[in-house]
């Protein structure tokens, strides 16, 4: 008999969203589906505000990487300033982005996704979680807490608090970096450097096999086969030289061979390249690149697609780390379930690069802002998001305020490829009359691997336990999974 | 002092204390160490009792009377500070953050500003009232300042000290109650005002984020308090 399963709402992710797996006769997944089920409207509430007001005001999409929205917005304020933001500014931005690479990074990893590499996908569920991390690996609990709070630290030291802060501004940031500021986050790098290149080795000793050092035979080989393991452009935010560039930079596009399909494209000129396609239900827009069309455009974007799209990350360990990564696949990784190795590879950059950052002698300098009123009626900021490319575009009257807005939101380009990741995966492990929860988590545990922000991509928020009903046709609930 | 003004004894707070006659309980309350709080009221301004944070009680009379337009009596007996008090300023200020749009967490003037300070002060946590979210304007029109009627409690301040102080009465109000609101000139855009002098004592005195500076980014925009009280003494001296 044909059923329904519904997953609602799915856990240890950042936001509140659905799954409903259709089974058919023979208990086999006929369609799968992600619905992201709230919605806040951000870009209407924007209208009639101050432009100056939006970086701050759009940050209140999120409370994981509010960071993010405030350098995007901020940015698309320059641009409606028309101005260049001084070296000072610019490198203070990029270190408090780094920050929350770092912290956001950590917390995907560490808190979310680590319970299902420790205990397994299949372990009682009570368990499986930061504290069962706790008890089964003290040290890699605290290195995960540690690393966060180091982030965090970075972002209250230079924004002024760890959450929302004010300090980035149009023009530039608010308030330049001490000294004093600047060598204690210097100090504490070295520690936070091993405590990366400590896990990145678990990691890859925990995905291998005993008896083989290869990353390609692996315990999970499973998960890795079906993780949303398919062809996908790639896109992400590369500097002149190729290199991996969270905060500045332009758009490359490679395909699933890593063979650039486009390449130096101008962010604001983001509407060209991607177009957004709307489904009925869902409240989560599904963006595509333009020129292929729906859904043959599909792309992925966030930690995967960043290693896949440059030349290399353009600091020396994260560089090597990259090679080994390079080595799991001939063309691009392809498999979700290795955003996050690439993940650890993208906290070994930032910290590297907070070290470049910080040891310039600008960083200290006094000019932080460039003052000036509204130049243009328009403006496109871009950022690298933990989660991927952060799109903010502001359209302002000739007094500065603001008259429309469009956010694309990093977990939102993702959005078409975590609903094949779902059927993929629910095709390789729902089957039969009882569905058990490790299958089920593993349906999650493909949504978690993208680490998508739900409350930032519909601009909706909520965490609840997780319910999963398996019901029939006629609405009748035959099974009941609760956790949480 | 003149020899004709009289003095009043009256009790504020079980207090004994003196006053001349042409004196507010609010003014003699402040000399004497009294704390009463206000939103409209401004030294140097005259007084227009629109905000009644300033209400107080007065032994014999129902009604709570706002303190900064009530004159001393002989024999008054003042309460500032009771549980009713206390109740009807917390609800105050809550019918305040409901009329209309304070987001102090991306207003200019946020650490600034004088109803979320007050706000601080009487630990008020929730907003009782549901929010009216009335669809406001932002008139951004002026070169040098901005006028954000989401963030406007109508205390009159800009009006009185644009006509008492500067002379030039660009700013007014227009309608009444809830509808009321700040208008430059006859309701004209304040960047195409004739009279506007570009003081800026408007935005001084604005106790929130209603009237501020061009330019200035979430919590950047501090008032100059110390403008009012420096103008009215130097013109005191010249008198």
């Amino acid at each position: 008999m044909s059923r329904t399963i519904t997953i609602e709402p799915i856990t240890r992710i950042e936001g509140h969203g659905k799954i409903t797996l259709m089974l058919n006769d023979s208990g086999t997944v006929d369609n799968a589906l992600f619905q992201v089920t709230q919605f806040r409207g951000f870009e209407k509430l924007s209208e009639g505000r101050r432009f100056r007001e939006m970086p701050s005001l759009m940050a209140r999409v999120c409370g994981i990487c509010p960071v993010a929205h405030l350098i995007a917005g901020a940015k698309a304020c320059d641009n409606i300033l028309a101005v260049k933001v001084p070296e000072t500014g610019a490198l203070i931005r990029q270190a408090i982005n780094l920050g929350q690479i770092v912290q956001s990074h950590a917390l995907s990893f560490f808190y979310l996704s680590v319970p299902d590499l420790v205990m397994g996908f299949d372990a009682n569920p009570m368990e499986r979680n930061i504290l069962g991390v706790l008890k089964k690996n003290p040290q890699m609990a605290s290195d995960g807490i540690r690393l966060r709070k180091f982030g965090q630290t970075i972002i209250e030291m230079l924004a002024g608090r760890r959450v929302h802060p004010a300090a980035i501004i149009a023009g530039g940031v608010s308030d330049p970096c001490s000294q004093e500021v600047r060598d204690k986050i210097l100090s504490d790098i070295p520690e936070m450097l091993r405590i990366v290149q400590r896990n990145l080795d678990w990691y890859k000793q925990a995905l291998s096999q005993s008896g083989t050092s290869s990353l390609r035979v692996s315990k999970f080989v499973d998960e890795i086969r079906s993780f949303a393991n398919m062809k996908s452009l790639f896109m992400g935010l590369v500097n002149d030289e190729g290199e991996l560039d969270f905060y500045d930079g332009k758009i490359r596009f490679v395909d699933s061979s890593r063979k650039i399909v486009a390449d130096k494209l101008e962010p604001a000129d983001y509407q060209n390249y991607i177009a957004e396609h709307v489904e009925k239900w869902t409240y989560l827009k599904f963006p595509y690149y333009k020129p292929m069309g729906y859904p043959k455009g599909m792309y992925r974007v966030g930690p995967l697609a960043r290693l896949n799209v440059i030349d290399r990350c353009g600091t020396p360990q994260a560089d090597l780390e990259l090679s080994e990564f390079r080595g799991l696949s001939s063309g691009a990784v392809l498999s979700s379930f290795y955003y996050h190795h690439a993940r650890l590879i993208e906290i070994l950059y930032s910290l590297e690069k907070l070290e470049q950052l910080l040891s310039e002698p600008a960083f200290t300098g006094s000019k932080t802002r460039a003052i000036a009123g509204p130049n243009n009626l328009e403006g496109v900021g871009m950022a690298e998001a933990p989660r991927g490319t952060l799109i903010h575009h502001y359209k302002v009257d000739e007094h500065g305020v603001m008259e429309w807005a469009n956010l694309i939101i990093a977990s939102g380009h993702n959005n078409m490829a975590m609903n094949h990741g779902i059927m993929q995966v629910a095709r390789q492990f729902v089957k039969g009359e009882k569905v058990k929860e490790g299958m089920l988590n593993r349906v999650e545990a493909v949504i978690r691997a993208f680490d998508p922000c739900l409350s930032c991509s519909t601009h909706a928020a909520g965490k609840m336990p997780l319910k999963i009903e398996l019901t029939r046709p006629d609405g009748e609930v035959i099974h009941t999974l609760t956790q949480g | 002092m003149s020899s004709s003004v009289k003095i009043k004894t009256l009790t504020i707070d079980e207090r004994q204390v003196g006053a001349r006659e042409d004196q507010t309980i609010l003014e003699v309350a402040r000399e004497n160490g009294i704390k009463i709080p206000t939103l409209c009221y401004l030294k140097g301004l005259s007084p227009y009792g629109g905000c009644r944070m300033c209400i107080v009680e007065i032994a014999g009379s129902p009604k709570l009377l706002p303190s900064c337009m009530t004159t001393v009596e002989e024999g008054m007996v003042v309460s500032t500070n009771t549980d009713r008090i206390k109740k009807y300023r917390k609800n105050l200020l809550e019918l305040y953050f409901s009329e209309r749009n304070h987001v102090c967490s991306v207003c200019a003037s946020n650490g600034y500003c004088e109803l979320q300070t007050m706000a601080q002060k009487v630990e008020m946590s929730h907003v009782h009232f549901p929010y009216m979210y009335p669809h406001l304007g932002v008139d951004a029109t002026h070169e040098r300042y901005v006028l954000d009627h989401n963030r406007c409690i109508a205390c009159t301040r800009c009006v009185r000290v644009c006509d008492e102080i500067e002379g030039a009465h660009t700013l007014d109000i227009k309608d009444r109650g809830i509808d009321v609101r700040i208008i430059t000139d006859l309701d004209h855009p304040w960047g195409e005002s004739e009279t506007c002098t570009q003081c800026g004592k408007c935005v001084h005195v604005c106790p929130t984020g209603a009237l501020i500076e061009r330019g200035k980014s979430v919590g950047e925009m501090s008032k100059r308090k110390q403008l009012l009280p420096y103008l009215t003494k130097m013109r005191e001296a010249h008198e």
